[in-house]
């Protein structure tokens, strides 16, 4: 385990780095705020009502296809590092599981899955 | 045993600081040269006020943003917002962990790899680390209660996840070929050949998502000044503000090292020393990107979300499928 301990002390570098950059600005920075300058940027005017609404369901469509499709990427990486072990069988059972993947994905596309009119 | 452990950890630390400081250095220096290269490139001469040739100017800048007011809009979600910016920059730093800069040196009797840290799953982390990425752009746009934060961090996040998938699978046919998930194997495997020529296709596919993962032009979506404002960072102010640039440059260092790596042969190369030879492929790679910036026009989001879903990634399985199917014939 001891070849993740640079990675841990990298992180806490970084994130020293980070932490220390809000700091200083904190530190720093003039501070004189203003009511008009607290108020979200909308091109000048007044808000108009909450910026959290309700968004298009597209990007959760995309999010779920999304994970289907990374799970199967993650399947992917074993069989490539043990490919050339595997030689003919391995790439045999890949055509088939890509296969499968590629009906789905098909399936996705004709039902508008894919879509963004 | 302790002894060996103690002088390990010193090397490693005497890595980190370097790599580290090289890394601030190159975003620093990649700042100037694109506002330079690209004022080039539109016949105009960029920054020149500040040092010569504008040289000092990013660090002007740096020091103009630490003195700037730090604006927490009121109706934020404070914590979220403050935690974004960290959650964006610490990702993009510490992927740099797993990359080989060149080959094992020799110094008073120690071997040292020139590598902070030689993991068997070096692969994975790159990709589990960089999509965390992803997280601090949605609690950007989140938190800073905006409209345009809000739209731009879910186009941002949407972009990312999607071009995420490519991303992971251009590089399978270099697993493939390698049968490692070790980035100092897969340099090493690139002796002869490098895996450009062997896979093209996955080469273009990593380009291509490479470029829409860190969100830089044509597909900067996510910061469409015409329509979005400034996309998720619309709201944020000094430090905070620089923190996104950082992590930007950062990600485009990253992405560019690891095609360097897994494409471009990382340090191998003739007469030169290693680590020169990466760091003139990594540069080479970083001018593209600042090439590519000046030359095309920005997608539309349909365009975008069709290009990935539509093409690259019919494209990248098609890819692992001929890649297996000549690598079976040959044997």
């Amino acid at each position: 385990m001891v070849e993740y301990l640079p990675i841990l002390i990298l992180f806490i570098i970084a994130l020293g780095f980070a932490v220390t950059n809000v700091i200083l600005s904190a530190i720093f920075g003039t501070q004189k705020p203003t009511a008009e300058k607290l108020t979200p940027y909308e091109c000048g005017i007044d808000p108009v009502g909450s910026a959290h609404e309700r968004f298009s369901v597209k990007f959760y469509l995309i999010a779920m296809i999304f994970v289907i499709f990374d799970i199967e990427v993650v399947f992917l990486y074993p069989w490539a590092v043990a490919f050339q072990s595997l030689k003919l069988f391995g790439f045999i059972e890949m055509v088939i599981f890509i296969g499968i993947l590629f009906i789905c994905y098909l399936y996705i596309w004709k039902r508008g899955g894919l879509e963004w009119e | 045993m302790n002894k060996d452990l103690l002088i390990y950890l010193t090397i490693t630390c005497i890595k980190i600081f370097i790599v580290f400081g090289v890394i601030q250095f190159m975003i620093i220096s990649m700042i100037w040269f694109e506002r330079k290269i690209m004022a080039h490139m539109q016949v105009r001469l960029g920054p020149m006020r500040v040092g010569p040739h504008g040289l000092l100017q990013p660090i002007a800048d740096g020091i103009k943003l630490l003195f700037k007011e730090d604006i927490i809009p009121e109706k934020a979600n404070k914590f979220l917002f403050v935690l974004a910016p960290v959650m964006t920059l610490v990702p993009a730093l510490i992927t740099f962990a797993v990359i080989p800069f060149g080959d094992k040196i020799k110094i008073f009797g120690y071997s040292i790899d020139l590598v902070i840290t030689d993991i068997n799953v070096g692969f994975l982390y790159i990709f589990a680390v960089s999509s965390l990425g992803v997280y601090g752009v949605v609690m950007a746009g989140w938190a800073s209660n905006n409209k345009y934060s809000l739209l731009g961090g879910i186009r941002s996040s949407a972009q990312m996840i999607s071009y995420e998938l490519t991303l992971g699978l251009s590089l399978i046919g270099v697993v493939m070929l390698t049968g490692s998930l070790s980035l100092v194997d897969i340099v090493n495997a690139q002796a002869k050949i490098w895996n450009i020529i062997l896979q093209p296709i996955g080469f273009f596919i990593y380009v291509t998502s490479a470029f829409a993962e860190v969100n830089r032009t044509p597909f900067d979506l996510p910061e469409a000044e015409s329509e979005l404002v400034a996309g998720y960072h619309t709201e944020y102010s000094s430090m905070k503000f620089a923190m996104f640039f950082m992590a930007e440059y950062a990600n485009m260092i990253t992405v560019s090292a690891i095609a360097v790596t897994f494409f471009l042969g990382g340090w191998q190369g003739p007469f030169l020393p290693p680590v020169v030879w990466f760091m003139l492929k990594l540069s080479g790679c970083l001018f593209f990107f600042i090439w590519v910036r000046s030359t095309y026009p920005r997608l539309r989001y349909d365009q975008l979300m069709h290009f990935g879903w539509k093409f690259l990634l019919p494209l990248s399985l098609f890819n692992i499928l001929i890649t297996g199917l000549v690598m079976v014939i040959k044997g």
